[in-house]
């Protein structure tokens, strides 16, 4: 964007003006995040830059929060249990929202539209919703801070994501490949495993990525359903924000924003393969 | 022995109740809170999504226009806040925003208040508002950046060389094409304020709490669990009918994620 050869210098000056005004709003989306970094290697135990951090001074500046992290028994046990609730919640979402969404792509599909509004809204019902009806509910059934229980609600708010990548990357499927493969002898499963899901990957895989971090970010499911032991990461951060005793969440954090940053790009990569592989042209 | 069903719930959700004679009445000054909830839980929803339109407009429409080189580079910002945990965005918000943060000490360095008066930031309204409309900004820019850039520029151009000034021209040709994306936006922003738990919960104090951290304050310290599911079914209610809006005029399955 530039500003066109007949632009006054009212529309030169909102120009420039404008561009600042986007400075601003990226600045204000960004900063709270980069900020937490350096932060975190605070040599004192505060929220905020010593007088030391400021100068530059290495002594201000230590691992600290870091060891203090690792050392701590119940960091660990709830990085654990993010880890192996996470696992379990992106594969059996990936594999129901693929499948549902491979279902709900065919044109003569029963009740299409009504059955995707229904699968999706368990990303749109306000969480505090889902957590209260999982809890009344899994309290009945003995699931209630137990790890199946807290597995089930991950997958259960991680098929939306799933549904919509895939169902993304299946736009532009070109359904002659099925009757080619058809007419070559393959089954439908066959056909489904050597010839839709290769074409329909990069959409599984950001839709399984969107599910994991759905999992690891979920906190009021958790804080209604987990007992002290199926307790995860967000669970122990909020805990920690709630004292507000030491910066050991700034440490955690930055761990968090470094996951956030590799899944960002594994995402990126996965979309302009996609594009690349639907022939949709990078505009 | 009572009635197997009451709507006693549904009428304290709304601060009312049945007299002696069965008539629907208001209830007592002091034991009204509800009411008050929603229209604060209303009310700072719209304000989000307003925050978030005026906000994400200007910056969906610069990353449409740049050349794509850049734009992916600035798309980072947009994106980087929507993958990282909502409770590292909500501890960033507190270590900046609190009385001991990070804003005030820059404030108090610049002169522009002394240290005694350092300004509450936080666990009040304003943390609810600010943090809800950092969190929600991305779920605005990226439906607006995507029609945007179906948009060509030679409208505007068609515009401006009958003689239309750039003013006249946003507004009559390039804002009333922008129109899905802010409804796709602005119901999708909407719709996920409206039922925010974890945000109040955390940076909210007592001013800022909404109708969801009523319901789960009825769920898990009042044991009211008749008002709670009155509640929540009326906020499902409010949810399901904007997601139904949202599927006839967007359809879901063309949301954008990233």
């Amino acid at each position: 964007m530039s500003y066109p050869v007949y632009a006054g210098r009212l529309e030169k000056t909102w120009y420039y003006a404008f561009r600042i005004i986007c400075g601003l709003v990226l600045f204000f989306l960004i900063a709270p995040i980069v900020v937490l970094i350096p932060l975190s290697f605070n040599a004192e135990p505060y929220f905020t830059f010593s007088q030391g951090m400021l100068t530059l001074d290495p002594q201000a500046f230590s691992f600290r929060w870091y060891e203090d992290m690792i050392e701590n028994p119940q960091w660990i046990h709830s990085i654990k249990n993010s880890i192996i609730i996470g696992f379990f919640a992106t594969i059996f979402a990936t594999f129901f929202g693929t499948l549902a969404a491979w279902g709900l792509s065919r044109p003569h599909t029963p009740f299409r539209v009504p059955l995707m509004g229904l699968l999706i809204s368990p990303m749109i019902v306000p969480l505090i919703i889902t957590a209260a009806g999982m809890f009344f509910f899994y309290s009945k059934v003995g699931l209630a801070q137990t790890y199946p229980g807290l597995i089930m609600a991950h997958t259960a708010l991680g098929i939306p994501f799933v549904i919509i990548t895939v169902t993304a990357t299946l736009m532009g499927f070109d359904q002659d490949l099925i009757r080619a493969s058809a007419s070559l002898g393959a089954n439908p499963v066959t056909t489904f495993r050597k010839v839709v899901l290769p074409l329909i990957m990069p959409g599984v895989i950001s839709g399984a990525l969107f599910a994991l971090v759905t999992s690891f970010d979920e906190i009021v499911v958790v804080l209604f359903l987990s007992g002290f032991k199926q307790r995860t990461i967000p669970r122990q951060m909020w805990v920690g924000i709630r004292e507000q005793i030491s910066p050991t969440i700034l440490a955690a954090a930055t761990i968090l924003i470094a996951v956030a940053v590799a899944l960002l790009t594994a995402v990126e990569l996965l979309r302009r393969r996609s594009e690349r592989l639907r022939g949709v042209r990078p505009t | 022995m009572g009635k197997r069903f009451t709507s006693t719930h549904y009428l304290a959700a709304f601060d009312l109740k049945y007299d002696e004679n069965g008539n629907i009445v208001s209830k007592p000054k002091v034991q009204r809170v509800h009411k008050q909830i929603w229209l604060r839980t209303l009310w700072v929803s719209l304000a989000a999504t307003a925050l978030c339109l005026v906000l994400g407009y200007p910056v969906a429409y610069l990353l449409s226009t740049l050349p794509l080189r850049v734009s992916n580079i600035l798309m980072i910002c947009v994106l980087l806040p929507f993958w990282t945990s909502l409770l590292v965005r909500l501890t960033s918000w507190i270590v900046l925003l609190q009385k001991q943060g990070v804003l005030n000490d820059i404030f108090v360095w610049l002169g522009f208040i002394s240290d005694e008066h350092r300004l509450r930031m936080v666990y009040n309204m304003t943390g609810t508002l600010v943090a809800m409309t950092h969190i929600l900004l991305p779920f605005m820019i990226l439906p607006l950046y995507s029609v945007m850039k179906t948009i060509s520029p030679n409208y505007v151009k068609a515009a401006r060389s009958l003689g239309a000034d750039s003013w006249r021209a946003f507004r009559q040709i390039y804002l009333p094409l922008t129109i899905p994306g802010i409804g796709a936006g602005g119901l999708l922003v909407f719709i996920l304020a409206i039922g925010y738990y974890s945000t109040p919960a955390l940076v909210g104090g007592a001013s800022g709490q909404l109708i969801g951290n009523f319901i789960a304050l009825h769920m898990s310290k009042t044991l009211n669990w008749g008002l709670a599911a009155a509640m929540g079914t009326i906020l499902l209610a409010g949810v399901l009918a904007i997601y139904w809006l949202y599927n006839r005029l967007v359809g879901i399955e063309n949301m954008k994620l990233g």
